[in-house]
């Protein structure tokens, strides 16, 4: 009987020749590879259904230049699992009721043969459902309400894992498609969840809509779809913008925020989501009818800088989300079709590796795959780091936004026009955008002013309020067991946590964080209370709070219907 | 491993199907036939002991013909194999004896001896809890009730079970039978699957069966007394040693509460509310 570090047998184990771990795009591309391959594969996913734990914007992209796409992998995908072909994209400059408008449906289309807006509950399910006929015939399947709890190790070498529903399982590779807050990453050292300007954070509602009723009001028809992006002055300075995505009858409308700035700035997510909600802008499009049925959220890692240069440990090869795959190309955000591409190259660097007889390679040859794929030099952007270095400079952003608001830069602006449009449209100088107010704020804010014209309709959508919100949502609490503990109350370390949570606000009782006055020793104290019931499991506070974090068991927590 | 669970049709308790007559006499005909509660635990036992040791599950129950659905309802829920119905009107008004009788008759008539036959703990209708051991006594096999895990080592040929024996504490024994073997499952029966390849057959018994469930007519073989060979004299109302000598309705709840409507703005009704919780409130 081997013994392994965590003190179970490995004789306890049962072994699959391939483990993935997660069932989000990222695994679904790298199970269905092995299947192909006749590789034995077994998935593990913690949600009741795939795509329940999952939000995302959702746009996904299958890029010319790629050497995976999922509909080649998935051949129905498109029929089956997406909403509608997005064809027309543009991005609205707000400073207050100005609004300067440029279509930039050039950069959407750069590189893409196409793109479709999804809902990850019925696009992930779809996807499990085809990877688990695959992956049966192969000896394994897919499995769902099962969490990966850690890594199994055996003389400090990775070989398996440990699950909170059943036993431990070997494996020859491990895959982690576990997405941000990747448990399995952390615990093989690759991540460390500290560093909250690593990430952005996501929120996003899904409101009703018939499908009539958004062919009149967006002017597509059939199964065309159309994508809205906006910037500027209407999230209090907060750096990031808002999206609006036509599905096939309802709508996705949400906001991508950098989270360091959301926890400077001791914004709230579900507010910024509403002053783009109630903004004149939006009121043709979502008339005096809006019906909110479901709000959620969650982190979204910044592939310039979590990309993982070495995304591997042993025989734990992390793709997607897991290793930072997940890239902002200015304001378009590509986070679904890398994790495609990487699963299925590292399904590919496995194959390959046990072909060879080289096992102990396929982190190597995984890597250099991402590489010589160009994954990497997208994710990372050899002239964003350049750039980066001179733009986030504090003094030099500091000085290039006095410059845009001052009378030169509105000069400049104005006399651009629509140029800058083409600009805007520019893939190149998207890859170089610095991460500062400039180009989020600033800019966008001045532009409106110099260029736009004012928007006067009356909105007169009424956004639910968190209780409401959290009311809709489906949740199964796995009561006596939450999956996070605070570690250090003080509201300095945790404090962060009351606005940034996007289900808690500071003069709200029902959400997850709280601040609290206590008085101890006639002394008060300000400290931060928790409790994970409406916890939507989207990272946030273990990124900005001092946690313990981990997810909930399998099938627990929430259960998203449209994701 | 072949297994036989027992199951029975009971009228459907639960408020809004249920239905009374003005004496409180139970509505038969107003009142839907559904599967017996506690046959789930029995059926979950089977499914479990399937999943983990592979081999067959048969559905077996006496009642009348419409018992069929009942029969449908339990083979979606343990992706049973085959269906067995006991009916005929000879069979009809049977007591818990007559029915064991008949159920263990159905059972040796089966094609193969089942290792283990489950049966639920207590009927919502008769609530006596007596069918299941006395159908085992007509088997003739090891009896363990109460239970609320089970292993079967097939090597040894065994079951293992863990019994909840309820007095002034709690107790769980663990007890061994040799097989076959006859299970009643207690309500706090709990299947485990802890084995990844145990989940995903599960996953694939639950597919199998949802085609099966839906023509579960072609599953199903009656048995009328004739086929098993019974005595008219002892089945159904003739064998039965029970005598009932009356019904008593359930007595209605009193309606003895009183309501008042307040509304929320009529501040002074909300006070007068909060005046008479209060001391309810401080546990008083
Ligand atoms: C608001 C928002 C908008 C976005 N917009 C877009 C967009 O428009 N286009 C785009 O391409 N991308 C977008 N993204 C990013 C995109 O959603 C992600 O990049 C993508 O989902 C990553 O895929 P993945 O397979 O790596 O991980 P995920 O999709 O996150 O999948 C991970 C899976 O692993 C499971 N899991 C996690 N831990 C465990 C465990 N311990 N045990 C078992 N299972 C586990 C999860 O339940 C989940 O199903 C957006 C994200 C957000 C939040
Ligand atoms: S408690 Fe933490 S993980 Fe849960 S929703 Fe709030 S910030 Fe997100």
């Amino acid at each position: 009987m081997t013994e392994t570090d965590g003190g179970q047998t490995v004789d306890d184990a049962e072994h699959y020749e391939a483990l993935v771990v997660g069932a989000g795009p990222g695994g679904a591309a790298a199970a269905a590879t092995l299947a192909r391959n006749d590789v034995e594969t077994l998935v593990l996913e913690r949600g009741v259904d795939a795509g329940s734990k999952n939000v995302s914007g959702g746009l996904i992209y299958a890029e010319k230049s790629a050497p995976y796409t999922i509909d080649r992998l998935f051949p129905d995908f498109r029929e089956e699992a997406t909403d509608r072909e997005i064809t027309d994209y543009y991005i609205h400059n707000v400073a207050g009721e100005q609004v300067k408008t440029f279509d930039i449906t050039d950069l959407h289309e750069h590189d893409t043969e196409w793109s479709d807006a999804v809902l990850r509950r019925k696009m992930d399910s779809w996807l499990a459902d085809r990877v688990h006929e695959m992956t049966r015939e192969t000896g394994g399947g897919l499995l769902t309400e099962v969490r990966v709890n850690g890594l199994l190790r055996e003389k400090g070498r990775i070989v398996g894992v440990t699950c909170d529903e059943i036993d431990p399982i070997t494996a020859d590779v491990v895959i982690a498609a576990d997405g941000v807050n990747s448990e399995l990453a952390r615990d093989a050292g690759l991540t460390d969840w500290e560093d909250p300007d690593e990430y952005f954070q996501g929120v996003k509602a899904v409101a009703d809509m018939p499908s009539d009723v958004i062919e009149e009001r967006f002017g597509v028809s059939g199964d065309e779809g159309v994508a809205h992006l906006f910037s500027g002055d209407l999230f209090e300075g907060v750096r990031g913008g808002g999206f609006l995505y036509t599905n096939d009858d309802s709508l996705s409308i949400g906001s991508v925020f950098h989270l360091d700035s959301i926890a400077e700035e001791r914004a709230e997510p579900h507010q910024l989501l509403d002053n783009l909600l109630t903004h004149p802008l939006l009121a043709e499009w979502l008339g005096d009818d809006y019906e909110e049925v479901e709000y959620g959220a969650k982190l979204v890692p910044d592939s310039k800088k979590m990309a993982l240069k070495r995304p591997y440990r042993g025989r734990l090869l992390a793709v997607g989300d897991a290793a930072g795959q997940m890239q902002a190309q200015g304001p378009i955000i590509k986070g679904m079709n890398h994790a495609v591409t990487a699963g299925a190259l590292a399904a590919e660097a496995y194959i390959e590796a046990r072909s060879r007889d080289e096992e102990n390679m396929m982190g190597h040859f995984y890597k250099e795959k991402l590489e010589t794929e160009g994954v990497m030099d997208k994710l990372r952007p050899a002239r964003y780091e350049l750039a980066s270095k001179v733009g986030e400079n504090e003094t030099v952003s500091n000085v290039v936004d006095s410059v845009v608001t001052s009378g030169v830069g509105r000069m400049a602006v104005s006399a651009l026009g629509g140029t800058l449009e083409r600009l805007y449209s520019s893939p190149f100088l998207v890859g170089m955008i610095p991460d500062t107010r400039t180009p989020y704020v600033t800019l966008p804010t001045v532009i409106a002013e110099e260029l736009g014209t004012p928007v006067r309709e009356r909105n007169d959508v009424q956004p639910p309020d968190l209780a409401d919100r959290i009311g809709d949502l489906t949740y199964d609490v796995d009561v006596g067991n939450p999956h996070i503990e605070l570690r250090d109350k003080s509201f300095a370390a945790s404090g962060t946590a009351v606005t940034a949570c996007p289900v808690s606000a500071t003069d709200f009782g029902g959400g997850c964080y709280r601040a609290e006055t206590v008085e101890t020793n006639g002394s008060t104290e300000k400290v931060v209370s928790l409790d994970t019931q409406p916890c939507v499991e989207c990272g946030t506070c273990a990124v900005v709070a001092d946690t313990t974090w981990e997810h909930p068991r399998g099938g627990k927590g929430v259960d998203y219907k449209q994701g | 491993m072949y297994s036989v669970v027992l199951t029975k049709g009971v009228p459907d308790f639960r408020e809004g199907q249920v239905s009374f007559d003005e004496d409180g006499h139970l509505e038969r005909g107003k009142t839907p036939t559904v599967m017996n509660p506690n046959d789930k635990y029995a059926l979950r036992a089977a499914l479990q002991t399937k999943v983990r040791h592979g081999g067959d599950v048969s559905l077996m129950s006496m009642g009348p013909p419409g018992y069929k659905e009942v029969l449908q309802e339990g083979m979606a829920d343990v992706y049973a194999d085959d269906l067995y119905l006991l009916s005929d009107r000879e069979m009809g008004a049977a007591d818990t004896w007559a029915t064991a009788m008949t159920v263990a008759s159905g059972i040796g008539k089966l094609d193969q001896e089942p290792d283990l036959v489950f049966a639920g703990f207590k009927t919502a209708d008769g609530e006596t809890g007596h069918t299941g051991p006395q159908a085992c006594w007509c088997l003739d096999r090891p009896l363990i009730t109460h239970v609320i895990s089970l292993d079967v080592d097939e090597d040894e040929g065994v079951v293992r079970a863990k019994r909840l024996v309820e007095g002034d504490v709690e107790e769980i024994e663990t007890v061994e039978a040799d097989l076959p073997a006859f299970i009643v499952t207690d309500p706090e029966f709990e299947p485990s699957y802890y084995r990844a390849s145990h989940r995903l057959r599960h996953k694939d018994l639950r597919e199998e069966t949802q085609e099966r469930a839906e023509n579960y007519e072609d599953h199903v073989t009656v048995w009328d007394h004739s086929a098993l060979n019974l005595d008219p004299d002892f089945i159904g109302l003739d064998g039965s040693p029970t005598i009932v000598e009356g019904v008593d309705p359930i007595p209605k709840a009193p309606s003895e509460r009183e309501a008042t409507t307040i509304d929320p703005s009529d501040g002074e009704g909300m006070s007068d509310v909060l005046e008479t919780l209060q001391p309810h409130v401080a546990g008083d």
